[in-house]
């Protein structure tokens, strides 16, 4: 059976080319970067190469960039890091209601230990307003942290114009930049952002390594204290073989970037329309045109999420869900309730990401599996148009 | 994450559909709640000889529902209030802590099944 992996916004492969260069470090330069024999020395080398090329992709200074262990923790060393250093100034922190878990179970955690979190609202497309964060910023806001690109449905927010707001104002600006890496240009000026955070495996690199862009002059609190790696910023003997991945990675991922835009966007929109022309009751969540150009999210009327991915993996398909019952949560995406997208509607919601290695017979293949399940489980559904069930 | 007899009842469910003219109606669960089920049941002589449903919802909720009508069928009235949740659970071989409530869905529609009958049993011996 035909395998179609549509789950790339969730993790990618790791691109032979970054397995390649990761592979001597495992087994012949293994030495500890902080030693100072041959093996350590190399390892060392081996950081200061992939720092200078996650710098010269962002456009920062190679000392502005630590190594983490991925965007998680990279959100969190930056809310948490700006938040407890500069207290004393003010407790106040604006962010958006569409941020990935890592940012707002942050937020609630700094919440609970003294913290006022404003979160700002979007509008249907999931954008949220430059204009909304220059009107809730105070004179206790220390930090405001803006996504660049949604994880779940893609749009595009206006990240540069956002930051010259909040670099008028004298605040620190945070973006989660993971989904953006390698789809659209990322550049710490230009976006006028003092924080940046990046995941090696949403760009074919390996999982477990990342990196937070922190712009020089930025008071910063560490989380992980003992030894002097990164710069006492970030304690721990380096994961180098991640480091060089990550490294390799970001410089294919920024050099292949035009090209491979082009072509996901061409098999995006097949798949868009595709699915529009074809099914009746479906809707394109997030912004049409501002959007990620590997991300499609819709909903299903009538049908429920979970369902529908684990038909698709039937035949093959690997997609992910906003619906409440492919969480642990049973509440359905926090992004499309932001986004007012009624409730019934968000629980049958399908994310289709697309790939570098993803093809035009991969879409068709969808294109052509896709419409006989919807129909089947609309069969199967109590739900109708123009049915109120809860009368 | 789920047993192999969830995804065969998901995957080929049982009496799926309505049944023209039943005998009891239930609706469990709403579509706020990204489950609802509907249970149709056909009665004779106190026995349920059919059941059928129609289900919005995961892949556990589309499992209980066809387990659950495949349970009844055959048994008394009395015999059917008898069936929990955690019956039709474990004629799955089990479900994932997170999707129980699915199954809870399947009793709670059931039972709605049942007092419909019951309150149009009624009606009729009243007439």
């Amino acid at each position: 059976m035909r395998f179609v992996y549509l789950d790339h916004a969730a993790t990618t492969p790791t691109d032979p080319e970054v397995v390649k260069e990761m592979l001597p470090c495992f087994t012949e330069s293994f030495g500890n970067p902080s030693t100072l024999y041959k093996i350590g020395r190399e390892a060392k080398k081996a950081i200061t190469l992939a720092r200078d090329k996650v710098a010269v992709a962002i456009g920062a200074k190679s000392e502005e960039i630590i190594f983490t262990s991925g965007g998680t923790e990279s959100d969190n060393f930056a809310l948490k890091g700006v938040a407890f250093a500069n207290e004393q100034k003010g407790k106040h922190i604006i962010t958006s209601s569409v941020e990935h878990h890592a940012v707002l179970e942050t937020c609630k955690f700094l919440a609970k230990n003294g913290f006022e979190i404003t979160y700002l609202p979007v509008d249907k497309y999931g954008i949220v307003d430059p204009e909304d964060v220059r009107k809730a910023v105070t004179d206790k806001t220390i930090l405001v942290s803006v996504m660049q690109a949604n994880n779940e449905v893609g749009t595009i927010e206006p990240i540069a114009e956002t930051g010259k707001i909040v670099k008028e104002k004298g605040i620190y600006f945070h973006t989660d930049a993971v989904q953006a890496i390698g789809a659209v240009p990322v550049n710490v000026n230009d976006l006028n952002v003092d924080l940046l955070a990046l995941s090696a495996h949403k760009f074919y690199g390996p999982k477990g390594v990342g990196a937070l862009y922190i712009r020089k002059g930025t008071r910063m609190m560490s989380l992980i204290n003992g030894g002097h790696q990164e710069r006492r910023r970030r304690a721990g003997t380096e994961n180098v073989p991640g480091i060089v991945g990550l490294g390799k990675a970001i410089e294919l991922a920024v050099s292949k970037m035009e090209e491979r835009s082009k072509q996901l966007t061409f098999l995006r929109d097949k798949l868009i329309n595709g699915i529009l022309d074809n099914i009746e009751n479906v809707r394109l969540n997030g912004h049409p045109e501002k959007r990620l150009p590997n991300n499609a999210n819709f909903s299903f009327e009538f049908v429920e999420g979970e369902s529908m991915l684990l038909n698709l993996d039937l035949v093959g398909v690997a997609v992910s869900s906003g619906s409440a019952c492919t969480s642990d949560t049973l509440e359905p995406s926090h992004v499309l309730s932001a986004m007012k997208v009624p409730i019934e509607i968000a629980h049958g919601s399908v994310r289709f990401t697309l790939g570098k290695n993803t093809t035009e017979e991969d879409i068709d293949y969808v294109l052509e599996v896709l419409p006989p399940i919807i129909k089947k489980l609309r069969q199967m559904s109590p739900l109708r148009e123009g049915l109120d069930l809860n009368v | 994450m789920y047993s192999d007899k969830v995804m065969d009842h998901f995957q080929n469910p049982r009496n799926v559909g309505e049944i023209e003219n039943p005998d009891g109606v239930g609706t469990a669960g709403n579509p706020t709640c990204g489950d609802i089920m509907k249970l149709y049941i056909k009665v004779n002589d106190g026995k349920i000889m059919d059941a059928k449903f129609q289900t919005f919802g995961c892949g556990a909720a589309i499992a209980t529902s066809s387990m659950v009508t495949e349970m009844v069928k055959g048994k008394t009235i009395e015999e059917a209030l008898r069936i929990s949740n955690k019956a039709v659970a474990e004629a799955l071989d089990g479900l994932p802590p997170i999707k129980m409530h699915c199954s809870v869905l399947a009793e709670e529609a059931l039972q709605a099944a049942i007092n419909d009958y019951n309150e149009r049993l009624t009606k009729k011996n009243n007439e």
